[in-house]
């Protein structure tokens, strides 16, 4: 070995430790950002290391990409709005599954003919992975972002198209590794992992994506670890690991939140049989004016604000914290219930509030605020549905049935903002809206909130 | 690649992967948006494979231009995912007292 190779592989253990010290920052936020800090110098040292170590001919390449990468994730860094952070961690996903997918493809032009049994396996899982989570990815983010409806494509024989389409992808992929030669396998693998991805995602609805980014997640993360087995990389493998692990761990926490299995999500179809299964609960909806509203959270001891989905698309996070300001001000106990699916991904409610300057400390998880409603005298549901539907609990017939709840309606009052009276995203019908002790003010959140603060300011 | 590497790097892998598991569980809720998205920004490190692929010598030029498409996307990944991370994290950062007003001047 030469000094420079020793100088690379020495970068390439301070990075590995310097990641793992960065996500042992994040089990607290006031040690997150110097955590952070680790990861990038971590990354600065294993890139440094690669140029000085790897036997470098050509720079133009290289610096045409760096500098490109740089800009366009310079500008994503600076411009995206806390609000479209889901479609940009999506897209995040598939720019790194793409990259993996590549560097495996590039491997197979260059060396191909010299590859072993093993590295070709490696190969395979790289290339496999990384195509179809770009896809899958790009898919996701579209759907956040409002590119493609956010309701699930279906279509009967579906499950059955999917499956032959994975059947395909690893014949491919096994003929390829049975013979090398054979250049026509490897491709065909590559292109039916890429159609594989939109398949996997089209059928999923927008309330499952926590699920779907958390998986999305930790595919990319494997597939960069598979890259680190075909290079034979290990810091490759150790931070394509953590991240694929990081990534598993969020998808199976989402999924005990709703109280499914990973494959009801992918294959379920959720939200599409629903609409015929709930039956009309009858009952009204009592609606509530401006003044009432506001006089109820005035006079209130404790008041607990439940966001949803509907917080982040009315962009009402400075709204709620102007509101819960003004209520503090007069001696009103404020905190707020993040249930674990709330929102589009895994703590995107979290992000939003940090983003209007609320503290963490108000910020209650699920099992910590449910004992607390039934002291609770005003609750506050900003555009929030299936995570409040007492359904999941009182209903065994439920589609949602088990769902662990945030338990709303076991509060004095629950006044819900709405935009109209229709359903939420999955469709089902919410017996929370008709209760005797919940009152509905529809209309946009951020101008409810508003207007309650002013309501509230000139009492 | 032979099998005493491949052990190797197999034990690697657990190991991260057990690594992983304990680090990673301790993350409250409150921080998994900026979990995800540092994560994702670490597995960017595909980088260094990019850049090998990008500047190698004897490579076909469509090598490098694949090269050149894997360095971009990966490092749009690295410098967007760490940029926001941190962008997300000192949003967190700030107000550590409850009770305490905004800092004068913002917003």
């Amino acid at each position: 070995m030469t000094l420079e190779s020793y100088f690379m592989e020495a970068t390439y253990l301070l990075a590995s430790i310097l990641f793992v010290l960065s996500l042992k920052g994040m089990s607290h936020p006031e040690t997150a950002r110097r955590g952070m800090f680790l990861a990038e110098a971590g990354m600065l040292a294993a890139i440094l290391g690669t140029l000085v170590g790897q036997h470098i001919v050509t720079w133009v390449w290289i610096i045409a990409g760096l500098t490109l990468g740089s800009l366009i994730g310079g500008w994503m860094a600076i411009s995206v709005p806390m609000t479209a952070m889901p479609q940009r961690t999506a897209l995040s996903h598939a720019f790194g599954a793409l990259a993996a997918a590549l560097v495996g493809v590039g491997e197979f032009l260059v060396h191909g003919a010299q590859m072993g049994a093993i590295t070709r396996g490696a190969l395979g899982f790289e290339v496999m992975l990384g195509a179809l989570t770009t896809t899958g990815s790009l898919i996701a983010a579209g759907k956040l972002q409002g590119v493609i409806g956010g309701k699930p494509i279906q279509f009967r024989g579906q499950n059955a198209i999917n499956l032959l389409i994975f059947l395909a992808m690893t014949g491919s992929f096994v003929y390829f590794w049975i013979h090398p030669a054979t250049v026509a396998a490897f491709y065909a693998m590559l292109g039916l992992a890429f159609a594989f991805g939109v398949m996997l995602v089209i059928p999923i609805g927008s309330a499952d994506m926590p699920v779907v980014m958390s998986l999305l997640n930790s595919y990319a993360g494997l597939a960069a670890a598979a890259t680190g087995f075909v290079l034979g990389n290990n810091v490759l493998i150790i931070a394509g690991t953590l991240d694929g692990f990081s990534g598993f761990i969020l998808s199976v926490l989402m999924c005990k939140a709703m109280n499914r299995s990973i494959t009801n999500v992918l294959f379920g179809g959720f939200g599409s049989v629903i609409a015929e299964a709930s039956a009309d609960t009858g009952g009204v909806m009592r609606e509530i004016n401006l003044e009432d509203a506001a006089m109820q959270l005035a006079f209130a001891n404790r008041v607990i604000f439940v966001p949803g989905y509907g917080l982040a698309t009315a962009q009402a996070q400075h709204a709620v914290r102007e509101l819960a300001e003004l209520l503090e001000s007069r001696g009103v106990g404020v905190k707020y219930a993040i249930h674990p699916v709330a929102g589009r991904m895994p703590g995107h409610m979290n992000v939003l509030l940090a983003e209007a300057n609320v503290s963490y400390a108000a910020l209650y998880e699920m099992e910590q605020i449910n004992p607390e409603f039934p002291s609770t005298d005003v609750v506050v549901v900003i555009g929030a549905n299936d995570v409040v539907n007492p359904d999941a609990r009182d209903n065994p017939k439920s589609l949602i049935a088990g769902m662990p709840i945030l338990e709303v309606d076991r509060a004095r009052s629950v006044i819900v903002l709405k935009r109209g009276q229709g359903r939420g995203f999955s469709g089902l019908e919410n017996p929370l809206f008709f209760k005797a002790c919940t009152s509905m003010l529809y209309g946009d959140a951020k101008a409810s909130l508003s207007h309650l603060a002013q309501a509230i300011q000139h009492m | 690649m032979n099998p005493a590497v491949l052990i190797a790097s197999v034990y690697v892998f657990a190991l991260a992967a057990f690594l992983g598991y304990q680090v990673i569980s301790r993350v409250p809720p409150l921080l998994h948006t900026p979990l995800m998205s540092a994560t994702n920004a670490i597995s960017g490190i595909s980088l260094i494979g990019s850049l090998v692929l990008a500047g190698a010598g004897h490579a076909p030029l469509f090598a490098h231009i694949l090269g050149f498409v894997a360095v971009t996307a990966a490092t749009i990944n690295v410098v967007g995912g760490f940029g926001i991370t941190d962008r997300m994290l000192k949003m967190f950062g700030k107000r550590l007292d409850p009770k305490a007003p905004n800092t004068p001047g913002s917003k």
